[in-house]
């Protein structure tokens, strides 16, 4: 039998590709080349999304568009102080407004029972979840949702909640993780107690947790080292950014279902989440996820929809509350600050010899930082045999911290590169040549356990390397380029997908993880390249948790991986069941129906996909299967960068000139959607970089809360982002894929400030490279006559 | 307290609203009109993802009240494909990638739109500063550059044939 | 937001009563674009907005070189840009009103609006004050002119009464050998709200300075004119010195304050800066020559 579809045990890209370097020199890649040798009649093309039309014209229905008859609108009265004890909450002026319906308060929800809930990437205490939604006893920072109002419209909602009476205790607050971890600082949660090494303890603490992990002897290994150097680096707090703000309806009918339609990157994490807050059934709930303006692992979290169906069901009416720009900043998940020391050890033979970290991340108000992914990025580019890396979760007076792209790697990786970017300038080594020299490859094991599998850490560096913007000319004064490398490990977490074969055929997939950066089509091409049919003949629809089967969220850079794997499984059945269709027209034994791209064939007779679809009543009715994933092979992404700077002395104004994205991303399944998330991620890594940071006043409140002073690049801050495909398929998926949502934004902080410490000579140690903090390091070099 | 009648013209079609004086033309456009299209990021003017065209010019439609749109021409997102075919922008925004999750499409295309209006050929400097009020967070804006770009030269080469 | 009355007055007597009736209660609105933002955010609570659009004194937009440039309080950014005369005339006016906002807000905010909103950082002001506008404000009670130097006296307060309208401003026409150019500092290149700016007009005869004038933003509590800057160059041969001391005095009469944009030392030093390099392109455009 022949099949146009691939062995998921074997893998795609399994295959080595032959040297085709022509000047002689053996080589097993080349930049911008594919890796994976089989070749893909729809994956790897470039198809015009499904969503396409409908978001070219303003159709597609966004949370916030969706307006129910009789719906109220709501609003959410926020904490003002950072750190406070809630003496009383007096609503009855509220509710005595003209056209207010209902307020609900954290006396509203049932009490947390002691039990750990899965909030989308990991697990977390139910009490947090509940303490974030509404808080109880204390506030814990500006922007904390203390009541919530149902009104006729959301000026009036709004106008209410501000007429709720609520009477603060102001508490001292901790804004950042070495504050949070000083002897006598005010503790944010009395019974947290920190975690040493995975086991309680009973200190009372504001660090969460703290674990190690270590391979080999680093003391051993810095005695063996020539060079040896250490920094510390400080991140600051950043937001995800998304353009749509945050939103929900929410309908508790009178038959006791809910129904809420929201903005969010997993609509069972809000179902689950929802259901444990509230103390209902999962059954009882149907979240519809409606299009989704931006995520970036911000809307991993629940914020409000417990609060709106709490209203909902004190009102009986459906309730939308939208947020506004200041909530978005304020209450919905930045990322963890940071404060990270990196000590490094090399041979004078460029061998690293001991790494070693210490990473304090700011949790915000609730556990869970992720610095846990951080330390097992921190030094995952590199094989060497001493390292030892800290870890500290410390809950400060900040929203509570969540994902955003590669959480907590971009902190680290800004760390470690410049350590690494210092000890080739030490050794008067390439920064390229060090890296590769000490590159993670197969069967390197990282710190924190795991050994890799098939990598392109060395071919994205070799494509930096033989890159023609590596080589170029920086032209001009006060110029300097930098390059950086990053990692980030992917997931793979569950999935469902369900083909029907319409009678026309075309498919119709239907799946559950939201799409925010086409994974629909993504997602579609796999499923189209099994049954041998163009892209467009898949129609792909997102659905609500009722109308398919459990899916994880849409993070971890695993949606074309994971939910691509579910739909290459259900086309595999479907392919199954045309083969057997066509054994019936032709009355032979289904193995012996060969397929191959959409036709079907045995002894001299075929017949196309579209025919035995148009046959499928004669043949034994419709068809249908489903598939579920919960895959393995999941397949870590190295991502690199080169960047050029000009820095003006006189005003610490870094400018980028030059910007070239390079990553491992498995098999490309869609290149232009690929592309776009390398240019995406790296520019939110240039924000991060350069601009971006929560001004916290010396009253805990953050002082730049709108998109004028929370500096995101424009279109005129930077320049085209090139990019390279690097494709070392994934062994662990039947196309290769590896994910590329997030290693993108690890590189580019570090990268941009080993380009201003070439172009100017001072090293930043600090995020954002703003300009006070440049023009600050470059006066002061020159005072001291650096 | 009384609401106020507008009278406008919105996609080329006349309309008229009630609206509270507190109300902006983008919740006008959004809540009454259910022109949804125009989409809301922050309300006050940073985002530009309520860009609609107001008597042939871009603003935000955030920091216009829904009481000045009386006797004015709106353009909205939904007005930009004319009968049954795409803009030349929306075709290039399509083939060209230029949108990830979407939501701050429509205000640049609505923006970008009007820059073609304006000029027929914009160096990529000219459109990175005309696009400069529209944030995306997604795409880097590489892709919407090049996009306008395309829509630009298709739009050269239709009115040459 | 809070309710409001909306009012569109058609002539400028009507806005002028509508003024005098609603008193501290109203508020002009020409762009919107400061005023809405701050009523959404509780910064205003006037229960009475008066559509300033329709009246036609505050829309005029007339500009030649024997009488120089009236300009309307609530005509919008677009318009003046788009207006060959004045990008001929007054660059310096040019290079302020195209840097407010992005595309989108110069299509709303006036440059009557930025003055009357009256923030320190405010980037039309300091190149008014370069170019020694003159502001009309009226009332029903009558009319009188105040240097704009004159017109901020705190953050987002001005000289006017409740009772007042700002009309129009009045810019005298550029002498021969006139230059003059606004400059701001901002950590984007748009979008961005000035961490200092300056703006500053020359004349020049025979490669010397006969008059300047240096305005600065986002440096003390109004737009400052800073005469020292304009004196130290007066008489002074056209010289990179010469630029850098009134750089210097630019830097000696800022008071900055520090706060999330920037530190006070480091707005001193974009004082310096920015005052030379906008004396530079002033220069330039003047036809002069730096030794």
């Amino acid at each position: 039998m022949t099949t146009s579809t691939l062995d998921p045990a074997r893998g795609a890209g399994d295959g080595e590709a032959p040297s085709r370097n022509g000047s002689g020199t053996p080589r097993d890649y080349e930049p911008n080349m594919v890796l994976a040798t089989r070749h893909f009649d729809v994956v790897g093309t470039r198809p015009v999304r499904h969503d396409g039309a409908d978001k070219v014209t303003g159709r597609a229905m966004y949370g916030a568009d969706l307006t129910l008859p009789d719906t109220l609108h709501g609003a959410v009265l926020r904490s003002p102080h950072a750190h406070a004890r809630i003496l009383s909450v007096e609503t009855s002026k509220a509710l005595a407004m003209p056209g207010v319906r209902a307020v609900v308060t954290a006396d509203d929800l049932p009490p947390a029972e002691d039990k750990l809930v899965d909030v989308g990437e990991g697990d977390t205490r139910l009490a947090y979840v509940h303490g974030n939604i509404l808080a109880s006893g204390k506030t814990l920072y500006q922007g904390h949702a203390v009541a919530a109002v149902a009104a006729r419209n959301a000026h009036i909602a709004e106008q209410a909640a501000a007429a709720i009476e609520v009477e603060y205790e102001p508490l001292d607050s901790s804004m950042t993780a070495p504050e949070a971890m000083a002897d006598g600082a005010e503790l944010l949660h009395p019974d947290l107690c920190t975690r040493e090494f995975g086991k309680p303890t009973e200190t009372p603490s504001n660090v969460a947790e703290h674990f190690q992990w270590s391979l080999g002897d680093v003391e051993e290994g810095f005695r063996q080292s020539s060079v040896v150097k250490e920094a510390t680096f400080d991140t600051a707090t950043v937001h995800q950014g998304y353009i749509e703000p945050h939103n929900v309806t929410a309908l508790w009918n009178h038959d006791g279902r809910l129904h809420i339609w929201c903005s969010t990157q997993g609509a069972f994490v809000v179902r689950d989440v929802t259901a444990k807050v509230l103390e209902i059934p999962v059954s009882n709930i149907k979240v519809t996820p409606m299009e989704i303006g931006g995520g970036f692992g911000g809307k991993i979290p629940v914020y409000l929809e417990p609060v709106a169906a709490l209203l909902s069901r004190k009102t009986g009416r459906p309730v939308k509350i939208v947020m506004t720009r200041e909530d978005v900043l304020t209450a919905t998940g930045p990322t963890a600050g940071s404060h990270v020391t990196v000590k490094i050890g090399a041979s004078a033979d460029g061998k690293l010899r001991a790494m070693e970290a210490t990473l304090a991340y700011e949790a915000g108000a609730y556990p869970g930082s992720f610095v846990v992914p951080g330390g097992m990025c921190v030094f995952a580019a590199y094989d060497c045999a001493n390292v030892s890396v800290d870890c500290y979760d410390v809950v400060v007076n900040k929203p509570s911290s969540a994902a955003y792209r590669a959480p907590g790697a971009p902190q680290a990786a800004f760390a470690t590169e410049q350590v690494i970017d210092d000890i080739a300038r030490e050794l008067g080594l390439d920064p390229v040549e060090l890296r590769l020299r000490n590159r993670a490859r197969e069967g390197s094991r990282r710190v924190d356990g795991p050994k890799y599998r098939r990598i392109g850490c060395e071919q994205v560096l070799r494509a930096v390397q033989d890159h023609p913007h590596y080589s170029a000319p920086l032209g001009g004064p006060n110029r300097g380029r930098g390059v950086a490398v990053g990692f980030w490990f992917n997931v793979g977490l569950e999935s469902s997908c369900t083909l029907h074969v319409s009678a026309d055929g075309n498919v119709h997939l239907v799946e559950g993880s939201t799409d925010i950066g086409g994974t629909r089509t993504s997602i579609a091409m796999q499923a189209a390249e099994v049954l041998g049919v163009s892209a467009g003949a898949i129609l792909p629809e997102v659905v609500d948790t009722d109308s398919v089967g459990f899916t994880s969220v849409t993070g971890g850079s695993r949606t074309t991986f994971a939910t691509g794997w579910a739909a290459h499984d259900a086309a595999q059945k479907i392919v199954a069941e045309m083969r057997s269709r066509a054994a019936k027209l032709w009355g032979v034994e289904p193995d012996a129906v060969e397929h191959c791209k959409g036709v079907y064939s045995c002894n001299g007779n075929s017949i196309s996909f579209r025919d035995l679809a148009a046959n499928a009543s004669r043949t034994g009715g419709p068809i249908s299967a489903t598939a579920t994933a919960k895959p393995r092979g999941v397949g870590g992404s190295f991502s690199a960068n080169i960047v050029d700077v000009e820095v003006d002395p006189e005003t610490g104004k870094v400018s980028i000139l030059r910007f070239t994205a390079v990553q491992d991303v498995g098999k490309a399944v869609h290149p232009s959607y690929v592309e776009g998330q390398m240019q995406g991620g790296s520019v939110q890594g240039i924000g991060w970089a350069l601009n971006e940071e929560y001004f916290m006043g010396a009253d805990g409140r953050m002082q730049n809360s709108t998109l004028l002073d929370y500096r995101m690049p424009t279109s005129l801050d930077l320049p085209m982002i090139d990019t390279c495909i690097v494709e070392v398929a994934n062994p662990g998926h039947p196309f290769g894929v590896r994910g590329v949502g997030e290693a993108n934004i690890v590189p580019p902080p570090a990268a941009i400030a080993n380009a201003v410490r070439d172009a100017v000579g001072v090293r930043m140690r600090r995020l954002p490279m703003s300009p006070p903090a440049v023009w600050a390091a470059v006066s002061e070099a020159s005072a001291s006559g650096d | 307290m009384s609401s106020i009648h507008v009278q406008t013209t919105i996609n080329g079609d006349a309309a008229e609203f009630l609206c509270e004086p507190r109300q902006s033309l983008l919740e006008a456009l959004r809540d009454i009109l259910r022109l949804t299209g125009t989409k809301e990021g922050c309300n006050d003017g940073n985002c530009g993802a309520c860009t609609v065209e107001m008597d042939g010019r871009i603003v935000p439609a955030c920091l216009v009240l829904g009481a000045e749109a009386e006797g004015a021409e709106i353009l909205t997102v939904e007005g930009i494909a004319r009968g049954g075919a795409l803009d030349a922008v929306q075709r290039a925004f399509l083939e060209g990638a230029a949108l990830q999750c979407g939501v701050c499409t429509p205000g640049f295309i609505v923006a970008a739109k009007a820059l073609l209006d304006l000029n027929a050929d914009p160096t990529e400097a000219e459109i990175r500063l005309w696009l400069a009020n529209n944030l995306c967070r997604c795409t880097g804006y590489d892709k919407i550059v090049r996009s306008v770009q395309a829509a630009a030269a298709n739009r050269r080469e239709e009115a040459a044939t | 937001m809070h309710w409001i009355e909306y009012l569109r007055p058609s002539t400028l007597d009507e806005c002028l009563d509508a003024f005098a009736e609603h008193g501290a209660n109203a508020r002009g609105l020409a762009g919107g674009t400061d005023l809405l933002v701050q009523m959404r955010a509780g910064r205003r609570t006037n229960a009475v907005v008066i559509d300033l659009k329709a009246v036609p004194e505050l829309n005029e937009l007339s500009c030649d070189s024997a009488s120089g440039l009236t300009l309307g309080a609530a005509v919008p950014c677009y318009r003046i840009y788009g207006d060959r005369a004045v990008c001929e005339l007054y660059p310096g006016l040019i290079d302020s009103v195209s840097m407010i906002g992005g595309t989108q807000i110069q299509g709303r905010a006036s440059v009557g609006g930025n003055l009357c909103n009256a923030s320190p950082s405010a980037d039309v002001i300091p190149a008014l004050i370069a170019l020694r506008a003159t502001c009309l404000i009226a009332s029903a009670d009558g009319r009188r002119t105040v240097p704009v130097e004159d017109f901020c006296t705190a953050p987002g307060r001005n000289v006017m009464r409740h009772s007042e309208v700002l009309v129009s401003l009045h810019l005298p026409p550029p002498g021969p050998g006139s230059g003059a150019a606004y400059l701001r500092f901002i950590p984007r290149n748009e979008m961005d709200i000035a961490v200092a700016g300056a703006g500053v007009s020359v004349v020049l005869d025979g490669g010397t300075f006969t008059a300047a004038r240096v305005g600065l933003a986002a440096v003390a509590p109004t737009p400052l004119l800073v005469r020292e800057a304009g004196e130290a160059l007066c008489g002074c041969r056209v010289s990179r010195a010469a630029l850098e001391a009134a750089g210097e005095a630019a830097r000696a009469a800022a008071s900055p304050i520090s706060d999330m944009r920037g530190t006070a030392e480091y707005r001193r030093n974009l004082c310096a800066v920015l005052t030379r390099r906008a004396l530079e392109t002033a220069v330039n455009r003047a036809g002069g020559v730096l030794d």
